[in-house]
């Protein structure tokens, strides 16, 4: 697999988050660079989630700052972050349940569409029009994710690890420069894990997107990404390519000695 | 059982427009989880737009078709509810996201003082007429089925096929466009649906919008039964046991809760008044709320309700 990997598109700058006196987060930095899968690692409890949640805006950290595209906020906000171009997954399932797999994976499209709620209301043309193209692009996500069969079925319905590629499908849908996947592969079997691993290698590869995810189980990661960072107890105490940290005696004994 | 068949079709009408009302409340309650307790302050609040700009129009253009006074003046009033929804979000909602229920309840509480005031001081507090040409006289139906037909309100039917055009719109609305797919979303999950970039800001603002629209019809058709006046808020209070009923996070559960009071009420009053002394009508609603409360007390069609321990 021959991948150009770019410049640092996203650069996380000494964050630290505390929930009152508990310190999920201290003084993190890493960056990651256009077109490259990049993993973060770490035991349960180590501050992977939290992480994610300051890149995407949910969690405002009490300190540091972070660069995407050359722009730097010390505070994001969800809605701005959407609109940069950073998509995510979520670890449990934010899906909306009542909803079809494809009004599901069309709500992605949301900031796309241009068509005003008038024009929406009363069928006008463009807006119709529209409507159609979005469509034609969820159908190739659809296709994509091999859930051609589901199209129709309210996603509650769905079996956990369908619904976990419903949940990847609507983040595609936003066409994300960046995709943040927070423990993609959790609760999954063996060979939905290696389905969701072609998934992401392949989105990287054919649309090269960015990926950044998250995984306390090491195996699967460390096939698939460039770069890993390792936090444990809110530290970063490794980063670097998958055979680097491998055999770094913190990580080591941090995470792999706990009979992993 | 052509006068069992008359009570039950009154029924089935009055229900209509308190599922309108009911209606409402369902979709505040599922797009930013507030119970707008100033649901019915709305009602009042469009239906004294309505009556008082129907009335001026006149006066001001010197156009005298009531025609165009009653379409220029739904079409303000509804220009109107954009407005007040505007404002709720931009001064009260934004400022308690994440907030308990109960604080949203209380704000909506104050909401509610507030309109009333104002818009019995923009509008005055006399009781006002909205006539949108409503035939009042009665039609007489399927007179060779049953001896003595079936006597029929005209204005009841034409107000229950307006509630119903509009509940079928809105569906429409919900299920087939962008915005309505980004409304359905952003109830089932906030935090995903701002991730994927649907601002809620604006969502609230279009379902406090659609909510003032929906309270709006109901004030028209209600005040032009009963004039318009400030008991019209109580309109609202009926409503609750619809509510409770149907389910707080359920459009269909809105619509068949309100035809259950509706007809549950009528029949009700007709056929179990004589026994226990008339006046069912009053009390019926609210005894089946609680009934609903100790039993089922997500509603027919609500989500259930798991409390994890």
């Amino acid at each position: 697999m021959s991948k150009k990997i770019g410049d640092v598109i996203l650069d996380v700058h000494n964050i630290s988050l505390s929930f009152g006196g508990v310190k999920a987060l201290t003084d993190i930095s890493f960056d990651v660079r256009e077109h490259e899968i990049r993993a973060i690692i770490g035991p349960n409890g180590a501050g992977k989630s939290s992480m994610l949640n300051c890149i995407n805006g949910v969690y405002t950290p009490q300190q540091g700052s972070i660069t995407f595209k050359g722009q730097t906020f010390s505070h994001m906000d969800s809605h701005q972050v959407a609109t940069m171009g950073i998509a995510r997954t979520f670890q449990n399932l934010a899906l909306f349940k009542g909803m079809s797999v494809i009004d599901n994976i069309m709500t992605g499209r949301n900031l796309r569409i241009k068509s005003n709620l008038f024009m929406q209301a009363l069928r006008i043309g463009p807006a119709e029009r529209e409507e159609l193209q979005h469509r034609e692009f969820v159908e190739h996500i659809i296709d994509f994710l091999e859930i051609q069969a589901y199209r129709k079925t309210p996603v509650g319905q769905l079996p956990y690890g369908l619904q976990k590629r419903v949940d990847l499908g609507r983040a595609l849908a936003m066409e994300p420069k960046v995709l943040l996947l927070d423990e993609p592969m959790a609760g999954m079997n063996l060979e939905e894990k290696q389905d969701m691993s072609r998934f992401v290698l392949d989105i990287n590869d054919e649309y090269g997107t960015t990926v950044v995810l998250i995984e306390h189980d090491m195996g699967v990661v460390m096939d698939i990404s460039d770069r890993v960072v390792v936090l444990d107890y809110g530290k970063k105490i490794g980063d670097g390519s998958p055979d680097e940290v491998r055999n770094n005696p913190e990580v080591i004994s941090a995470y792999l000695g706990t009979g992993h | 059982m052509g006068f069992f068949l008359e009570t039950l079709l009154g029924g089935l009408m009055a229900g209509m427009l308190y599922s309108l009302v009911a209606l409402g409340f369902v979709l505040i309650f599922k797009a930013s989880g507030v119970f707008n307790f100033a649901q019915g302050a709305m009602v009042l609040f469009a239906a004294l737009a309505m009556a008082r700009f129907a009335e001026w129009i006149p006066g001001w253009t010197g156009i005298e078709s009531p025609v165009i006074a009653n379409i220029a003046a739904f079409a303000i009033a509804a220009l109107m509810m954009w407005a007040v929804a505007w404002f709720i979000e931009y001064l009260v909602l934004r400022h308690l996201v994440n907030q308990e229920g109960t604080t949203l309840l209380m704000a909506t509480l104050g909401i509610s003082y507030f309109l009333d005031g104002l818009g019995q001081t923009i509008f005055g507090s006399n009781i006002y007429k909205i006539d949108v040409g409503m035939p009042k006289d009665p039609i007489l139906m399927f007179e060779s089925i049953f001896e003595g037909g079936v006597l029929i309100n005209k204005e009841d039917l034409y107000a229950a096929l307006i509630a119903a055009v509009l509940v079928a719109a809105l569906s429409l609305f919900f299920q087939k466009t962008a915005t309505g797919r980004a409304l359905r979303a952003v109830a089932d999950d906030h935090q995903a649906a701002q991730s994927i970039g649907i601002p809620l800001n604006r969502i609230w603002v279009i379902v406090w919008t659609v909510a003032g629209v929906v309270a709006l019809v109901a004030g028209m058709i209600w005040g032009s039964k009963l004039g318009v006046q400030f008991s019209l808020t109580t309109v609202a209070l009926r409503a609750l046991p619809v509510v409770i009923l149907g389910g707080l996070t359920s459009v269909p559960g809105a619509i068949i809760g309100g035809l259950i009071i509706g007809v549950g009420e009528k029949l009700s009053e007709v056929f179990l008044g004589p026994y226990v002394g008339g006046g069912i009508e009053i009390w019926f609603a609210y005894v089946l709320a609680l009934v609903f409360l100790l039993f089922r007390p997500q509603g027919l069609f609500g989500e259930k309700i798991i409390d994890r321990v």
